[in-house]
């Protein structure tokens, strides 16, 4: 099951859940993310070595895909 | 997947070398040098004030206090930006936020961050120790380290959620990461640990035992 989680004052919320096998599902995340993405958010999918991979589109095989607000220096 | 390499802060910082080993090595010689031009004055005045006259012993020590406070100085504004904050009541969004920070890291690392406060990642730069308002980075070897300043845009996030910002920041683009923040301080390890509170000089050490990713 992937999830689709975004980092806000809440602690963290999260929005949408699929599977690979789900396209509906998949659509709904697809849209969701979309929208995150225009309100300011930027998508980060975690990989399996652990790193993360900035994307600009939901990725289906991701098992995590995170929103998160831009950084600057202190 | 259509990942995206560099880390898209990096355009508002366009005028910014981008950071890498040799950038690295170049700030800690400077800094060396700059942290010499500052306190060999004020040494040389209180030897030389010495041996013109031993009556102004007192005088000297004042010189020598300035030599040490210079680079004390220095060393707080490096480790100042992983000293904790104003401690946070325990809120149902710090819990949430400590749940996913502690699914980003392995088991020991979230032990070490839950203990000390600072979220310990290996890069090929360097060992890092990732904080609320900025990160440590340990060089290879553990003799040297750089401290950088680094915030989230947005105001209000609970304590592990500003971590899990700079640490999935750093995953991105380590050195997009080092090149977006503000560099604070580089210099000797010992002289940021002896600034730090018991609890993170903890988590430098292990850093410092820790070797860098391979590139």
């Amino acid at each position: 099951m992937s999830r689709l989680v975004r980092l806000d004052r809440s602690g963290h919320t999260d929005l949408a859940s699929w599977t690979a096998a789900d396209q509906a599902a998949y659509e709904d995340a697809a849209k969701l993310f979309r929208e995150q993405l225009a309100g300011g958010y930027m998508g980060v999918a975690k990989l399996e070595d652990d790193s993360c991979e900035q994307v600009k589109k939901l990725p289906l095989e991701a098992d995590l895909v995170m929103l998160r607000r831009p950084i600057a220096g202190g | 997947m259509e990942g995206h390499a560099a880390l898209p802060e990096l355009e508002a910082v366009s005028w910014r070398r981008p950071v890498d080993e040799r950038w690295l090595r170049l700030r800690e010689a400077v800094s060396a040098a700059y942290t010499g031009v500052y306190c060999l004055p004020f040494v040389v005045l209180g030897i030389a004030l010495v041996l013109l006259e031993p009556l102004l012993f007192p005088v000297s020590l004042v010189s020598f206090l300035h030599a040490w406070v210079i680079p004390e100085l220095f060393a707080y504004r490096g480790a100042r930006v992983v000293l904790p904050g104003s401690p946070s009541p325990h809120s149902r969004a710090e819990s949430a936020a400590q749940g996913l920070l502690g699914d980003l890291l392995g088991h020991q690392e979230r032990e070490l961050q839950r203990t000390t406060g600072l979220a310990p990642e290996r890069g090929t730069l360097g060992t890092w120790l990732v904080g609320e308002a900025g990160a440590l980075m340990v060089r290879p070897g553990g003799r040297r380290i750089h401290t950088f300043c680094a915030r989230v845009t947005e105001p209000g996030l609970p304590p592990s959620d500003r971590i899990a910002h700079l640490l999935l920041a750093l995953r991105e683009d380590e050195r997009g990461f080092a090149t977006v923040a503000n560099h604070a301080f580089a210099g000797g390890a010992w002289r940021i640990r002896r600034r730090l509170p018991k609890r993170q000089r903890l988590a430098l050490d292990r850093a410092r035992q820790l070797p860098a990713r391979a590139p």
